[in-house]
Parts: structure tokens; C-alpha cells; sequence
């Protein structure tokens, strides 16, 4: 392979020509090897044994070393290598533990040359000497390393790893009696070839096995290895120990190494499993790799590069049964792909801003942050003529600094807390929120308020849309109440959003019973407020139906404008019967929280206190001027987006939450997601869980109420045996106890506990809560000075 | 059991045992009384377990630390001969059952019910049950596979190859299972789901392999769920001549005879681990020596008169007294010699080509993060297991009988290593060893405690659940090995 610098070869460094081809082998490959010429190359595999001619535009075949009626074993190979100083000469490892080496001199057709059956397992790699003509050395499973004078019938010495197995061999090219060898427990040995009894050095490389190995060809004691655990590392052999001195993560098991000829610190990569694409990284660059060659469509198994002083031709042999030649110049740069931008908050409010040099020049005369006062800092990193890559590589620094005082966001917090978004009439709600920016000193925002209460609630609207809303749903004012408890109400067309219940994990067939059991309850309480018989039909539907056919709901049974809002509802207020269901009090809390969800006064007319409402409004339907519901529409989408150009994010999200349906539809989904998130972002930022929960949880955007649905599982451990409780969280599965009792009731707390940090008593929030306003003391007895805030 | 005069009793005893079964055929009614003996296993005396129980104080901490149900149960306290292992053992377990992984618990326990329901496994069934109650599975999948989601459901067809013919898996199975829909898996799921199915296949070959008791538990007691199936023949378990009897009542001959055997067999390891291969063995003569390997272990089982009877009636019986059957389909379904398979020009699989190291390590990391390191450290820790000892001998190097015994279970299921020599199992394995790894690991349910008696007669029985903790990891790392193997076909 290219560890002949020394070597000039006839046709000259810079000779080679050719292009981007492949061509088709009958069988997968085990590993390839170049000839010294650069013009023929050696396949082999469990059964191919096949020597191409590199030519111009195509590989062709020039001989097969499989000869023989029974293709015997011998010839089964795990690894090839050809020598680097004979063109003849060639040296197999086979599956069953026989290295064999040809000699393509001889003149008959089998031109098997040699057979040394000494090892007892596979042999995982041979390697020729770089400079000895007659010394070859092997690697096998059975933990042993042989070297063999090809002069003589048996080996010269044996060195044992004292391991299981040997991954790779292979001799230094700088020292001459050095070789490294790895092994399947994580390490790498050094070996003099003159000292056989035991290594010069031995260390642990990775975690897992050690695939292969490579020196590097010009710095003397740099060696490459690949492991299992995904890494490549680059160690630095001189120094009394061995130096990790790069390292780069690859996304699959490192199955190959070679470094790139004259290029001093690239170097190429394949992977045993899943990752079919050969990677050449400059190991300075651990991130991105340099270039990517993606032709193979099953794993590489075999890298080489053509020749040793050129670095543009690789040729790259795999399991789908090709052979390739790859041309630098075709690769694909992910350096390309990638965002070179970067971005980040300081701790006083300062941005920091990276991009490319040319963008950062393009753009710094326009000033697009004006306003702020601009402090720029320009880092320039030097350009290395070496690197192919320094053009993408340069990029600026910008931090922009916030002015003192000026960053004060007291106005955000306040509104944010105090701003009511879902649970009471949109009139309320509007009135309410109008209030607070009046009282913050936002005339505009308040104005806003006050106008979207008067467009959307002058009461003929409402009449009209809730009529509207009756006709689509025939009688059936009680369904959006099942919907809020049911889990099958999801639409065929929403299938694979329902799925998300799987990031719920362990509660998830804890749902399935509590859904049967919720559809019995509100059959119960359906049966007075409406007495027809249209949720018959929808209930029959469940009864009839299997366990998965509780998912999927019949298209008719959906009111067309349902499936936007259908998910959300069904994922939180069942959420919390699973926690709540046994605790009375909270129960109530939470029915009332239901209709709230929706966000939208549809669902809501199905709650008797809305019910009234809309009767009400139905009776002063007389001084309306009977304008189409949606003519305003389109100016408060425009608001909104004004708003959110404007910065004030917060106005947007609260007044598309109030308004729900009505402006929903005409905000096309990714607007509405981006302002989702990075109002919650923002609020986040300020630590404002509950309120960035709130909005979440009255989002309708799917991919923000995904949000609350990852990580949910909350680990609780038994207070007597301090081992996780699995299953439920408040009896334990080993000592069979009840974990957490109330010190003021003395019953088992199944829905929220709260303890006292001092002497860890506590128990139902209610009885505590009440329990402290009596006394200062521990309802424990413990005599500690309990404090609830 | 001893070639002494005992032999012909234990013909009868045998003939007695197919006319139980055929009073079992006649009357359904009949139960088999639960045997009377105490201790963790059938086949192996209590004082053996227990005296090493006491002793460790190390088991009791893993059993605290990893078992699901909290206490000792009897496989562990078996397995507790062989702490090293059993730490391993246990961490995997409790890692694919109750740590970070892509299916809920309760699928979890289910998935455990149907793999051991395939083997009429009923003591991990009823475990599992209680574990599947007690992780809020719901009650009502427990009357059998029409109850559960179709998407579990969708499983048993894999878990049916897995668990008999394990090469028949193919890329389209997992495809069939991984396709977008209502019902689909996920990779990670699937893969979660494939290790525990091959982990409860082998389990229960060591269940059965070790005549492991019922577990004595009052609180299970609650009716519904337990199920009893009786797995060793009464007439069998009466008949308690355990070696120590064996050796007393039979004549000295027979200790002699046994003891020659012992001798010669290290003798032949020693042999073996010495003497370089004749390089004669050429590589047709390997072939034949692996094709040999793979046919024999085609007579090693229905060699065995006493099971001579047609298989169909066979199975019938099993699947009319089980309650089990309601956890699988196709019961008839059962481990066909790979062999017999070859003839219709199976490929056999090189395992050089798709090992655990390279291959399936990986692939099985990558979907489910971390239990490739638990499963690798376990089948590196059965694998190099050794106390040096044989029988009464000490300092014996036991590799080549260890690699003998893996890579045997691995031929029956058709995989094949280049670099090993078949003959070597020949010359190590006696026949009844043979009889008894067939039976262990193709048809665990058949496995009598006359099977584990009669073969390596002079060695403890801490080394006989040695045995049986290779065959089970041998089983599932070959099962493995075949599913990964589809998924990587279905992935590239």
C-alpha cells in the first residue's frame, strides 16, 4: 500500500489519470489492495479472489486467483495485501486460519505458493514488511501474531497478546523492527520483531475492540486507530507514553484507517455496520469531515489509496459487490452543507454573532442591528495555505453589547404573568388583558385589547358563529366533552401525529383503561344535559371496536374544523386523569380546567356556564350589524404580524391563544409554530416555567404541544428501601408499603405531595397548606418549624 | 442409569412415562401433582444450591440491586453458583426490563409471556404475569393473544421463528413489521422486542435445563393466573436416583466405568489442545466433518427411542394440558433440524461473515443504546467462564471443551465457523451430552432429569448449570445473530 515512500514507481507522482468509475464483482469483498504500479488492484472476499487493472476509464479483469473445481476454505479470505516491494508477490488471511501466499511469477494457473496452517483461528490480517522482501507477519483471533519468513516452511517467532483476539497488524514504515498490533479488548501493543516474549508497550485505545490501525507514513511514530466505540484516534508514539492527540467521533464502528498520502493530516475511514460512505477527515478537524464519498450501497469493507504520493485516487472495495475508484475532485464537501453561522445569548444580554467573513462584509454596511449600541470585535483566524478548506474556514466574530438599563424587560415579565389567555369569556379576557398593558403603560397594546374585544365580540358574531357551529354538529353539543377525555378521537388523517402517545412510554396502556372507563363516565354525564341520541352511535363505536381500532374515528363522526384542535385537547386533560383520578379535590380543579383547553368558545359551548353565555348573547343578537364572521380576520393577522415583526413576540402568541379559532386558520401553521416558539423560548429565558407551560399546554400547533410530551417520566424512589418505584409512585414494589404518607391525614398521597425540606414530612397540598395556616408546627410531631410559601 | 443392572428399570421407567401421558390424553382432568421436592430445582439437591447460597453474600446484594421482583427467586439462586456470571445475568435482565428503553414495561413482560409460552415455559410465565400486572399491564391481554393490540400481535410471527427456526428470518419479516401503518414498529422497538424474545427463548432452555422448581409463593396464589403445567412426568421425579444413589446402588463397575470416561475425555482435550490439526484435514474434510455434525444432531434426538412416538401426538398432548397455548399461534410450529432444512439449499451461515463483535454489537448498540456492552460482557463472561476445574480434577485448561459446546448449539442452528474443526465436538461431546444440548436447546420442554443425570456422570452439578449457562447464551447469541442479521438486510 502507500507505505513505500521511498519507492518511486514508474509512473511518477503525478501520472496517475483516471476518473470517478466502478465496476461489478460476483461476490462482496473482504478487502482490497494496490499494487506498487497504481495500475492493478487485488480483490478479495469469502469468494472472490480477483486481481483488476486500474485503467482509464474502466476496471478490467485480469486474472482469478480462484482456481479449482472445490473452492476450498483456504481461499475464503479476510484479508489481502499485496508487497510493496514485489509485484508478484501476495499474501492472503482465510477465514479458517491459513495464511497463504501467491506468487503471480509462477507459470501454472494456480499460482497458490505457500501455506502456513498455524494458527487456530481465523487470521484477521496479514502485513508484509515494508522494506524486507521475506517477512510477512499475521493477526488472529486466537490472540496470537506470527511472523514468517516466506524462505522458510514454519514461523520464525509467536508473539502472544495475552488477549483474545488480534484485529490488525501492522509494521511501523519508519522503524524498522517495530510493529503495533490491536486487539478486541480495547488495546494496542508495540512489538519489536526481534523480542518475542513480550511487547515494548501496551495501552488501552478504545472502548471495545480496536478494528485497525495505521501509521503514518512520513511522521515517524503518529498511529491511527479505529475502534468499535466509533473513534478514531491519533497517538503520538515517541513520547515514553503513548499521547492521544486527535480524536475524532464518527456515527458508526470505525472498520478501516488510512491515512492520505501527502496530505499530513487526513485520513480516510469506512465503518464495519450501517454507515455505507468512506470519509476523509482532517484530524484537526474532528467535526466536519474534509470529504465524503458516498458510491457504496452496502458497507465498505476495503480502502486504499491507489498510489503513495497521491492523494486524489482512492479505491474503495464493498459488500454490495463493487469495486470503486474514487477522484478527490468528485467527493462531496459536507463542509459545504453545513450552517457556518453561530449565535449566543451572553449573561448580561450580550449577543455574540460568528458567520463567513464574506457574509459578516456584505452585510456590516447596512446595520441591521441599529439601535443597539454596537461594539463589533472581529477575530480573523489565519489562513493555512495547506488546509483545503481555509476559504469556508475564516469567519468573523461580531458581540454586540445591550445597553445598560436599557435591556430592563420588567414590562415582559409583568405581562406575562398577569396576561389571562384561556378560561373565561373572550370579552373577559380581552377586557382583562387590556387592563394589564394599560396599567404597564402600553397604550398601544392595550388599545389592541380593546378593539379585538370589540370585533370579535359584539354579540351578533357570536350568535351567528355559535349557530354555525350547531348546524355542523346536528345535536350533538355533548361530543366535544367525550372528545376531551378520549383518547380515539382522532382523526385518520392526524394517524401518525397520534403516535406521540408513544413518547409517553409506561403511561400509555394505563391510558387505554382509563379511556374506557372515562367514556363511561361521560356517557353518565352526557345522558342529563342532553338526552338525544347521538353519542349512541359514537359509543357504540367503541364498544364494538378492538383495542387499536379505539385510535382511529370514522371521518363523519368529526366535525370538519375538529382535527386542528383534536390532538392537544385529548393529550393533556387525559394526562391528568391519570394523575388526578384518585384525589377528589384536584378532580374538580382539573373538570374545570377542561374546557379551557380548547382555547376556542366551540368546545366550550358544550359547559353549561358558557352555555348561558352564548344564550345570552343570542338575546341582544338584535344590534348587530350582521357583518360575515371573518371580515376582520385578515386585518388582525396582519396585527399579529406586525407585532411579531416589531419584536413583541408575546402580543402575538397571546392574542392568536384568546382569539383560538378565529385567526387561527387564516396564519399558516410554521408562522404560528415560530411564534409559539420563540415566545416560549423567551420565557424561558426568564425562568417563566409556568406561565411557557401554560402556553405549551394552550398551544395548537403540534409540534409545540409535542413539547410537554417529552421526558415525563418522573423517577420517584420508596422512602424505606430507596429503590426506584416502577409502576406506580406510591406503593413500592419490593417492601409492598406505601411510600408517602400524609402526616395530617395519614392516607396514602397519590397525586401531589408536598414536603417540608427541613424534616422531609408533608403529604396532600390541601392538608398541609391547611394544616400550616393553624399551626407553625410540623403536623408530624417532629417539633421542626415548618414554613409553606 | 448406570450400565449396571439399572438400565433395564430405567427402560421401564420410560415406557411408564408414555402411558402417563397417554392416561394425560385420555383424562385432560388429570393434573400433575406438583413435585415434592423442595429447593430451587428438580434435578438438582437443595443442600448443593443452598449451601452456596448461604455462603454469598455477594448474590443477595445483585438481588437487590437488579432483580425486578425483589427477591430470590430460583433461577437466580441456581445461577447463584456462578456470582461472576450471574451479575452479568442479572444486569442485562434488569436493563431490558426496567431501565431506559423504547417499549413500555408492561409490553415488556408481555413480550417475556410470549417468548416463554412458546417453550410451555409456565414458571417464567407466571413471573411474568405477576410483573405485567404489577406494571400496570392490563389484565385483560392475559386471556390470550386476541386481546392484545394487533401490535403486539403482529410479533408472534417472529417470535415463532425466533424461538424454533430462528434462519428462516428474513428481511421481509421485519420489513413486514417496520412498515409505515397503523401498527408498525419502530426500529428500536422491534430490536428491544428481538432481545427480549431471544433472551426468555434461552431462559427457558435454562429453565428447563436445570428442572428449575416452581416458585413456592403464597401471593401468587391468586387463581387465575397460575398456570400449572407440569413439566417433568411424575414417574420421572419419583424416581429420585440422583447420583449420589446412583453411584451407591450401582455397582462399582460403574463408578470405574464413569470414572475411565472422565479420564479419557480430558485426555482427549489434552490431546487436542496439544497436537497441531493434521494438516491432512483438508477442506472438503472439514465440510463434511460440520455437514456430519449438523446431521447427527438430526438422529441425536429422535435416536432416543423413548421418544420415538410421532411428533404430531407429541405436541398434541403438550398443547391439549397447557394453558400456555393462548400466548402463540401455530403451536405445532417446533424446532426442524437445520440439517434437513440444508437439503433444500438453506445457505448455512458463516459466522465470520455476521458475528456479534462486528456486526451485531453494533447494530444492536445503535438501536438500543447500551445493551449491546451488557449483552457483549455477558457472552464474553459465559464464554471465558472457567474454574480450571473438571470433576474432581483441578487445573484443567476447559477452553476447547467450552468452544466445543457453543459452537455445537450454534451448528444445530446452522451457523458454521470456518476456523473450527467439527470433528473436536465428536471426540469431546458423548452422545448423551449430545442428547441432552439437543434437547436443552431445541426442545427445552422435553428435558427430563434422567437427561441431565445420565451424561457426565462424575462432574458437580455447579458445572452441569455451567453447562446450561453456555448453551442458554450460545442459544441467544445465535437467535440474535439471525434477527440482526434481517434487520441489517432490511437497513442496506
Amino acid at each position: 500500500m502507500e507505505k513505500m515512500s521511498r519507492v518511486t514507481t514508474a509512473l511518477g507522482g503525478s501520472a496517475l489519470t483516471g476518473r470517478t468509475m466502478h465496476c461489478h464483482l460476483d461476490a462482496p469483498a473482504n478487502a482490497i489492495s494496490v499494487c506498487r504500479d497504481a495500475a492493478q488492484v487485488v480483490v478479495a472476499g469469502r469468494s472472490i479472489f480477483k486481481i483488476y487493472a486500474i485503467e482509464e476509464e474502466q476496471f478490467v479483469e485480469k486474472l482469478n486467483l480462484r482456481v479449482g473445481r472445490k473452492p476450498s476454505l483456504n481461499l475464503s479470505c479476510a484479508d489481502v495485501v499485496w508487497h510493496q516491494m514485489d509485484e508478484n508477490l501476495l499474501a492472503t488471511a482465510a477465514t479458517n486460519g491459513v495464511v497463504v501466499t501467491w506468487n503471480l511469477g509462477r507459470p501454472s494457473r494456480n499460482k497458490q505458493d505457500q501455506l502456513f496452517t498455524e494458527h487456530k483461528r481465523t487470521v484477521n490480517k496479514v502485513c508484509f514488511h515494508p522494506t524486507e522482501a521475506h517477512v510477512l507477519l499475521s493477526g488472529s483471533q486466537d490472540g496470537f501474531m506470527k511472523c514468517f519468513d516466506l524462505r522458510r516452511k514454519d514461523s520464525v517467532s509467536t508473539f502472544s497478546g495475552q488477549s483474545e483476539s488480534v484485529r490488525d497488524v501492522q509494521f511501523s514504515i519508519r522503524d524498522y523492527f517495530t510493529f503495533a498490533s490491536t486487539f478486541e479488548n480495547g488495546n494496542v501493543q508495540l512489538w519489536d520483531i526481534r523480542r518475542p516474549d513480550r511487547c515494548e508497550r501496551m495501552f488501552t485505545a478504545h472502548n471495545g475492540p480496536v478494528f485497525c490501525c495505521d501509521w503514518h507514513p512520513e511522521d515517524r511514530g503518529w498511529l491511527a486507530t479505529g475502534g468499535r466505540d466509533k473513534m478514531v484516534k491519533v497517538w503520538d508514539m515517541t513520547t515514553p507514553r503513548a499521547k492521544e492527540m486527535h480524536c475524532v467521533q464518527t456515527i458508526a464502528s470505525v472498520a478501516r484507517v488510512k491515512w492520505r498520502p501527502e496530505c499530513r493530516h487526513h485520513l480516510a475511514t469506512c465503518s464495519m455496520m450501517v454507515d455505507h460512505n468512506i470519509y476523509v477527515w482532517d484530524v484537526r478537524r474532528p467535526f466536519v469531515p474534509a470529504a465524503m464519498f458516498e458510491e457504496h450501497r452496502d458497507v465498505t469493507t476495503g480502502i486504499a489509496w491507489r498510489h503513495p504520493h497521491d492523494p486524489c485516487f482512492l479505491l474503495s472495495g464493498s459488500k454490495d459487490s463493487t469495486l470503486c475508484q474514487h477522484l478527490f475532485r468528485d467527493a462531496s464537501q459536507p463542509v459545504e452543507r453545513a450552517n457556518p453561522e453561530g449565535l449566543c445569548y451572553g449573561l448580561f444580554g450580550d449577543v455574540a454573532f460568528a458567520a463567513k467573513d464574506s457574509l459578516v462584509a456584505a452585510e456590516s454596511g447596512r446595520k441591521p442591528y441599529a439601535g443597539d449600541r454596537r461594539h463589533p470585535i472581529f477575530f480573523k483566524r489565519k489562513l493555512d495555505p495547506a488546509e483545503p478548506f481555509s476559504g469556508l474556514a475564516s469567519s468573523a466574530l461580531s458581540v454586540f453589547e445591550t445597553e445598560p438599563g436599557g435591556g430592563s424587560m420588567s414590562w415582559f415579565v409583568d405581562t406575562a404573568e398577569r396576561y389571562a389567555l384561556a378560561g373565561r369569556p373572550l370579552a373577559e379576557l380581552c377586557d382583562h388583558n387590556a387592563k394589564v398593558a394599560r396599567e404597564l403603560g402600553r397604550n398601544q397594546v392595550a388599545q389592541t385589547w380593546t378593539m379585538l374585544r370589540i370585533i370579535y365580540c359584539s354579540p351578533g358574531l357570536v350568535s351567528s358563529a355559535s349557530l354555525n357551529h350547531s348546524v355542523g354538529k346536528g345535536s350533538s353539543c355533548g361530543l366535544p366533552l367525550i372528545n376531551s377525555f378520549n383518547l380515539k378521537d382522532m382523526t385518520p388523517g392526524l394517524g401518525s401525529e397520534t403516535r406521540l402517545d408513544r413518547s409517553k412510554g409506561d403511561t400509555r396502556s394505563d391510558t387505554v383503561l382509563l379511556d374506557s372507563s372515562a367514556t363511561l363516565i361521560t356517557n353518565e354525564d352526557n345522558e342529563e344535559t342532553e338526552g338525544s341520541d347521538v353519542p349512541a352511535d359514537y359509543l357504540l363505536g367503541d364498544v364494538e371496536g378492538e383495542e387499536d381500532e379505539l385510535y382511529p374515528l370514522d371521518p363523519e363522526h368529526v366535525h370538519p374544523e375538529e382535527p386542528e384542535y383534536v390532538l392537544p385537547q385529548e393529550a393533556f386533560p387525559l394526562r391528568h386523569e391519570i394523575l388526578d383520578t384518585p384525589s377528589g379535590p384536584e378532580h374538580l380543579q382539573d373538570k374545570a380546567d377542561s374546557p379551557h383547553v380548547s382555547g376556542s368558545e366551540a368546545d366550550a359551548a358544550s359547559l353549561a356556564p358558557v352555555d348561558s353565555f352564548s344564550l345570552l348573547s343570542i338575546s341582544h343578537a338584535l344590534y348587530d350589524s350582521r357583518l360575515p364572521s371573518d371580515f376582520f380576520s385578515v386585518l388582525v393577522c396582519d396585527m399579529l404580524r406586525f407585532y411579531a415583526e416589531q419584536g413583541d413576540v408575546q402580543m402575538a402568541v397571546s392574542v392568536l391563544i384568546v382569539l383560538g379559532e378565529r385567526v387561527r386558520k387564516d396564519i399558516d401553521e410554521q408562522t404560528q409554530e415560530h411564534w409559539y416558539t420563540s415566545y416560549i423560548d423567551l420565557l424561558q429565558r426568564f425562568c417563566l416555567w409556568n406561565v411557557s407551560n401554560e402556553v405549551v399546554k394552550l398551544s395548537t400547533s403540534r409540534a409545540v404541544s409535542c413539547l410537554n410530551q417529552a421526558s415525563t417520566t418522573l423517577h420517584v424512589n420508596c422512602s424505606h428501601c430507596k429503590r426506584p418505584m416502577s409502576s406506580r409512585g406510591w406503593v413500592c414494589d419490593r417492601c409492598h408499603r406505601c411510600a408517602s404518607m400524609c402526616a395530617v391525614c395519614h392516607h396514602v398521597v397519590k397525586g401531589l405531595f408536598v414536603w417540608c425540606q427541613g424534616c422531609s414530612h408533608g403529604g396532600h397540598l390541601q392538608h398541609i397548606m391547611k394544616w400550616l395556616e393553624g399551626s407553625s408546627h410540623c403536623p408530624a410531631g417532629c417539633g421542626h418549624l415548618c414554613e409553606y410559601s | 442409569m448406570n450400565r449396571g443392572g439399572s438400565s433395564p428399570s430405567a427402560a421401564a421407567n420410560y415406557l411408564l412415562c408414555t402411558n402417563c401421558r397417554k392416561v394425560l390424553r385420555k383424562d385432560k382432568r388429570i393434573r400433575v401433582s406438583q413435585p415434592l421436592t423442595r429447593g430451587p430445582s428438580a434435578f438438582i439437591p437443595e443442600k448443593e444450591v443452598v449451601q452456596a447460597n448461604t455462603v454469598d453474600e455477594r448474590t443477595n446484594f445483585l438481588v437487590e440491586e437488579y432483580s425486578t421482583s425483589g427477591r430470590l427467586d430460583n433461577i437466580t439462586q441456581v445461577m447463584s453458583l456462578h456470582t461472576q456470571y450471574l451479575e452479568s445475568f442479572l444486569r442485562s435482565q434488569f436493563y431490558m426490563l426496567r431501565m431506559d428503553g423504547p417499549l413500555p414495561l408492561p409490553y415488556r413482560h408481555y413480550i417475556a409471556i410470549m417468548a416463554a409460552a412458546r417453550h410451555q415455559c409456565s414458571y417464567l410465565i407466571n413471573m411474568h404475569v405477576d410483573e405485567f400486572l404489577k406494571t400496570g399491564g392490563i389484565a385483560e391481554w392475559l386471556n390470550g393473544l386476541e386481546y392484545v393490540p394487533q401490535r403486539l400481535k403482529n410479533l408472534n410471527e417472529i417470535n415463532k421463528l425466533l424461538a424454533h427456526r430462528p434462519w428462516l428470518i428474513t428481511k421481509e419479516h421485519i420489513q413486514k413489521l417496520v412498515k409505515t401503518g397503523e401498527n408498525n414498529w419502530s426500529l428500536p422497538e422491534l430490536v428491544h422486542a428481538v432481545v427480549l424474545l431471544a433472551h426468555y427463548h434461552a431462559l427457558a432452555s435454562f429453565v428447563f435445563g436445570s428442572g428449575i422448581n416452581p416458585e413456592r409463593d403464597p401471593e401468587i396464589s391468586n387463581g387465575f393466573r397460575l398456570i400449572s403445567v407440569n413439566n417433568f412426568c411424575v414417574c420421572d421425579l419419583a424416581n429420585d436416583n440422583n447420583i449420589e444413589n446412583a453411584s451407591l446402588t450401582g455397582s462399582n463397575f460403574g463408578i470405574v466405568d464413569s470414572l475411565s470416561e472422565l479420564e479419557a475425555l480430558m485426555e482427549r482435550m489434552k490431546r487436542l489442545q496439544e497436537e497441531r490439526e493434521d494438516e491432512e484435514a483438508s477442506q472438503e474434510e472439514m465440510t463434511t466433518r460440520f455437514e456430519k455434525e449438523k446431521k447427527e444432531s438430526l438422529f441425536v434426538v429422535s435416536g432416543d427411542t423413548f421418544h420415538s412416538f410421532p411428533h404430531s401426538d407429541f405436541e398434541d398432548d403438550m398443547i391439549v394440558t397447557s394453558d400456555v397455548s393462548r400466548y402463540i399461534e401455530d403451536p405445532g410450529f417446533g424446532y426442524e433440524d437445520f440439517a434437513r432444512r440444508g437439503e433444500e439449499h438453506l445457505p448455512t451461515f458463516r459466522a465470520q461473515d455476521y458475528t456479534w463483535e462486528n456486526h451485531g454489537f453494533s447494530l444492536v448498540n445503535r438501536l438500543y443504546s447500551d445493551i449491546g456492552h451488557l449483552l457483549d460482557e455477558k457472552f464474553r463472561m459465559v464464554y471465558n467462564l472457567t474454574y480450571n476445574t473438571m470433576a474432581t480434577h483441578e487445573d484443567v485448561d476447559t477452553t476447547t471443551l467450552r468452544r466445543a459446546l457453543f459452537n455445537y448449539v450454534h451448528c444445530m442452528f446452522g451457523i458454521r465457523y470456518d476456523d473450527y474443526d467439527y470433528g473436536e465436538v465428536n471426540q469431546l461431546l458423548e452422545r448423551s451430552l449430545k442428547v441432552y444440548i439437543k434437547t436443552v436447546t431445541c426442545y427445552p420442554e422435553r428435558t427430563t432429569k434422567r437427561m441431565y443425570d445420565s451424561y457426565w456422570r462424575q462432574f458437580k452439578h455447579s458445572e452441569k448449570v455451567h453447562v446450561n449457562l453456555l448453551l442458554m447464551e450460545a442459544r441467544m447469541q445465535a437467535e440474535l445473530l439471525y434477527a440482526l442479521r434481517a434487520i441489517t438486510r432490511h437497513l442496506t
